[in-house]
């Protein structure tokens, strides 16, 4: 009850501060020194809130799109042969730092945009992936002989039984995906795309404090919210199947 | 598919391996795109140069030998051995391409043209070692043999490294303009990436047992430690400069200890705040997994609180606290690059240096080392924990 | 000997052991029975007190358990659990090892130990020793679960439900191996279990408890033929009732002169089993190993707990 009070409160104040963030400029003055000043001007601070929003959309969109499509891919008779090398490739690729990504992305898409949406999507398929492979591989034996026994074709047991089964799996992967790249895409701003890690990087060029802290503080309240909604949305889920952890 | 073709008793198994038939397109695009790049200094863009216009004859000899190679691959009766085999020879012949398409090509004594991997290279590299890793995937090897075979390819890679032979390639000249530089951001990042994990055990392993022995403290500090883990790292870094460099000037004694708001310790700071919550977490899960049976003998057998801990539950623990060490250890070699950007050193300072500049070698300099830790970091550790997991019955194989 | 006197758990609002007092003769092997929640696990964990008293005594041989620090108390008292228990990272031998190595035992002795207990319950020490206990079967790491509890040769030894994890088969062989081994090493024995023919089989006293209280507490014949309330008539099971009382008893305490044709019974044999025969057979009179018959009748007899042949 506290918590999603909590919760209720932070958003309120996210939304407030980019809405106008001139009237908290107080919170950060302590920060600054030599005068300098206390909220980023150079870009609205909500432009800037709503790029970074919507690169991490779209690439997770398209993640979730493509990584969901494979894991099916692979749990099919057809795809059977991939299963091995897409487990191998997951957890080899999960190593791979997301930095080093976006750089090697840099001379393939030229600066801007580009890079950190491939870095970003890259990234954020193999969460999802992981998650979608686990969900369909560890289904309860009964249910799905039970749906065989029913006489559901295949596809009709993909789409009745087994999605709808990993679904909670899927939900989880998405919001792991979604937290990593919210924090990937404040990188992208190296690479000149347009995103919150602007305004950190200012800070950080001009000795700002204050920048760096309210650029920190508006994704981290971005990732807190993102990713309790999301696990609303799964024990919502897992309640409803009964199968609530924990 | 004709059951003429197949011998008796593989009726089941078709004649054509889709995996291999994968890696081959993938192949056949890096045969027919240029290789390398070919530019006249490291800033300009370069003209693509495919392996046969690069080695002429031997060019032609050697793509033709990628093609046989990559054709066998898509024979479904070919032995996974020997699928590796082809694998980690195709790897290393297009390593070795590289370097002799780089010397070809360099005009001597011209310092400025460089010999860049380009879309070709990289594709023939992937199309093989996704050949080797398939085939790697479905052999079941022992735990030795897998030591082994990453002992081996680091052997390899580092001994073609050694020869010299890849000196011709731009990243390599971008090393050797700046060896010294290179083995001390190295050394750099290991110690980011070390001893933040260090440091994260020192003080998560007493924090997860103590909030595994009073629950009570469990949600506040998991909490805490949840809330750190959402400041992106970009952030993270920046305040610790200021923080940092408010205590190295106010606090007496502190700045002659070394704390300083710039340098390495702002980011040393980061990462073990970025690795607390998987250390802290993973405790804890460990100690709740220990059976409760198991406790419960060794108390009513007569261990102290000390013994228990010491004999029984660190011990049971250890294969999901290691797991915790490689999740730490991974992330922190990833994030350490960051460093590079608020001057805390490591390869992050070749790939901001390079992303500046627009000198792609540069980056390249400081990802592929990055790359290579991380990754043999994870093997590594992977191996380590299925190793220590050997004697719990419940993991088989499924 | 061991002396329960007056002892009471309670949890903030909920007492889980509610005054109970009793004692366990030397050598005596005392069985605590009751539906779970019944508190009969509190009472044990009492003993050797991985559950604090809120208030009462334990006094083992005149000694009050509370002036001892717990965990050197527990070293002089055996205790074997249900599934086991056993350390999962530690092979058989350092299982077993536990004890006497925490009391600092020579490592000679200990190896020694060790392998005489490895023999005791029929695990040969060179192939057993070193193994780790997932690849055991269940009985073996029941076996070895005891063979621990027992190495620093205890002379009390707690059992909490030790066959609760056992197929029945192995289960009964198990508990005519602890009934033995008892016999033989004299050992004082508390056994918690929720199974009244488990009770039955090993206790030379039963306890039954419910809701935290003692209900009564007596030798198996007398808790079969006079259940003190009903609950403990229902624990008992008014259809099991008289197979029960058949199998406290052996044909060598029945036998009656007299010749029967047919295959003999051995005298060791409970009177469930010649019963059993009986009617198996269809014969009114079975012969005895060593000379005698046992009747139909008299079985029938014993079987209303009217002509009660206890030992």
């Amino acid at each position: 009850m506290i918590a999603r009070l909590l919760l209720g409160l932070a958003a309120l104040f996210l939304v407030a501060f980019l809405l106008s963030p001139d009237s908290f400029a107080w919170l950060f003055r302590p920060l600054t020194s030599n005068n300098a000043p206390a909220i980023y001007t150079q870009t609205s601070l909500l432009s800037l809130t709503l790029s970074h929003l919507g690169l991490v959309a779209l690439a997770v969109i398209a993640s979730t799109i493509v990584a969901v499509g494979l894991g099916i891919l692979v749990t099919r008779p057809a795809g059977r042969e991939f299963l091995p090398l897409a487990r191998t490739i997951t957890s080899v690729g999960q190593t791979f730092p997301p930095v080093a990504v976006l750089a090697l992305a840099v001379p393939v898409m030229g600066f801007g945009a580009g890079p950190t949406l491939v870095a970003l999507f890259l990234y954020g398929l193999l969460p999802i992936f992981e998650n979608t492979l686990t969900g369909l591989t560890s289904q309860p034996p009964d249910v799905t002989e039970a749906a065989r026994g029913m006489g559901l074709t295949r596809r009709q047991r993909l789409w009745q039984v087994e999605l709808p089964l990993a679904l909670p799996l899927i939900l989880a992967g998405i919001r792991l995906s979604a937290v990593i790249s919210l924090a990937t895409a404040t990188i992208g701003s190296t690479v000149a795309a347009k995103t919150l890690g602007e305004v950190i990087i200012a800070g950080l060029l001009s000795s700002n404090t204050a920048f760096v802290a309210q650029g920190g503080l508006v994704v981290g309240l971005l990732a807190i919210l993102i990713y309790e909604g999301f696990q609303a949305l799964e024990s919502r889920g897992a309640r409803r199947m009964g199968t609530a952890g924990r | 598919m004709t059951d003429l073709a197949s011998p008796a008793g593989t009726a089941s198994t078709p004649a054509i391996s889709r995996p291999g038939l994968l890696f081959a397109a993938l192949g056949f695009v890096g045969l027919v795109v240029p290789l390398v790049q070919f530019k006249a200094n490291r800033i300009v863009l370069g003209e693509g140069v495919l392996l046969p216009g690069a080695l002429g004859a031997a060019g032609w000899l050697l793509a033709a030998a990628f093609a046989v190679g990559l054709l066998a691959g898509i024979s479904a009766r070919l032995d996974y051995r020997l699928r590796l085999l082809i694998g980690c020879a195709g790897v290393v012949a297009a390593l070795l391409a590289l370097g002799a398409t780089a010397q070809a090509l360099t005009p001597p004594d011209n310092n400025m043209a460089r010999v860049a991997p380009a879309t070709g290279f990289w594709l023939l590299m992937l199309a093989f070692a996704l050949m080797a890793t398939d085939a790697l995937s479905r052999m079941h090897l022992s735990l030795a043999q897998r030591w082994l075979m990453l002992a081996g390819a680091g052997v390899v890679i580092g001994a073609i490294l050694w020869s010299g032979w890849l000196d011709g390639v731009s990243v390599m000249r971008e090393y050797a303009a700046r060896k010294d530089l290179f083995w001390r951001e190295a050394w750099r990042h290991l110690i980011l990436a070390f001893g933040s994990l260090g440091a994260a055990l020192v003080v998560g392993l007493p924090i997860g047992i103590g909030i595994y022995q009073s629950p009570r403290l469990r949600r506040p500090v998991l909490g805490v430690l949840n809330i750190l883990q959402t400041i992106p790292s970009l952030a993270l870094f920046g305040i610790m400069i200021p923080i940092f460099g408010w205590i190295a000037a106010n606090v007496p004694g502190a700045a002659s200890a070394g704390i300083a708001g710039i340098g390495i310790f702002p980011a040393l700071v980061a990462l073990f705040l970025y690795s607390l919550l998987p250390v802290v977490s993973n405790t804890l899960v460990g100690l709740n997994g220990v059976s409760p049976a198991a406790r419960d003998a060794a108390f009513g057998l007569g261990m102290t609180e000390a013994q228990v801990l010491r004999g029984v539950l660190l011990p049971l623990a250890l294969p999901v606290i290691i797991a915790a060490v490689r999740i730490v250890l991974v992330q922190n070699i990833g994030l350490a690059v960051i460093a590079g950007l608020i001057g805390g050193g490591g390869f992050g300072t070749f790939v901001f240096q390079g992303l500046n500049q627009t000198a792609m070698d540069l980056v390249l300099l400081g990802a592929l080392p990055t790359i290579a830790l991380a990754l043999i970091a994870g093997i590594a550790l992977d191996l380590l924990v299925e190793a220590l997991d050997r004697h719990k019955p419940e993991r088989t194989e499924a | 000997m061991i002396e329960i006197r007056n002892l009471t758990k309670r949890y903030d609002e909920t007492t889980v052991v509610d005054d109970v007092s009793l004692t366990v003769e030397t050598g005596q092997i005392a069985a605590l029975v009751g539906t779970s929640g019944s508190g009969k696990t509190t009472l044990l964990r009492m003993i050797n007190r991985l559950v604090e008293p809120t208030s009462g005594t334990v006094l083992i041989d005149g000694t009050d358990t509370a002036t001892i620090a717990p965990h050197i108390l527990r070293r002089r008292i055996g205790y074997a659990i249900q599934g086991h228990g056993l350390f999962p990272h530690r092979t058989v031998g350092q299982n077993i090892a536990t004890v006497p190595t925490l009391l600092k035992w020579p490592e000679a002795e200990i190896r020694a130990r060790v392998d005489e207990l490895l023999e005791l319950f029929q695990l040969d020490p060179a192939q057993f020793r070193d193994r780790m206990p997932h690849e055991l079967s269940g009985g073996q790491q029941q076996r070895v679960g005891v063979a621990r509890a027992l190495a620093a040769r205890p002379e009390l030894l707690l059992m909490d439900e030790p066959f609760g994890a056992l197929d029945p088969v192995i289960r009964a062989k198990a508990q005519e191996d602890l009934r033995a081994l008892q016999r033989q090493l004299g050992t004082t024995l508390v056994i918690v279990t929720h199974d009244m023919e488990e009770a039955v089989a090993l206790g030379d006293r039963i306890a039954v408890m419910d809701k935290g209280r003692l209900l009564q507490y007596g030798p198996p014949d007398e808790i079969l033929t006079a259940p003190a309330t009903p609950f403990v008539q229902a624990l008992i099971g008014e259809g099991e009732r008289p197979f029960r009382l058949l199998s406290l008893s052996t044909v060598a305490d029945l036998v009656q002169p007299g010749e029967a044709p047919g295959p003999a019974i051995p005298p060791e044999a409970s009177l469930r089993d010649a019963l059993a025969e009986c009617l198996w057979s269809g014969r009114e009179l079975l012969p005895v190993e060593g000379g005698g018959i046992v009747t139909l009748a008299r079985l029938r007899e014993c079987a209303t707990g009217a002509g009660a042949a206890t030992t």
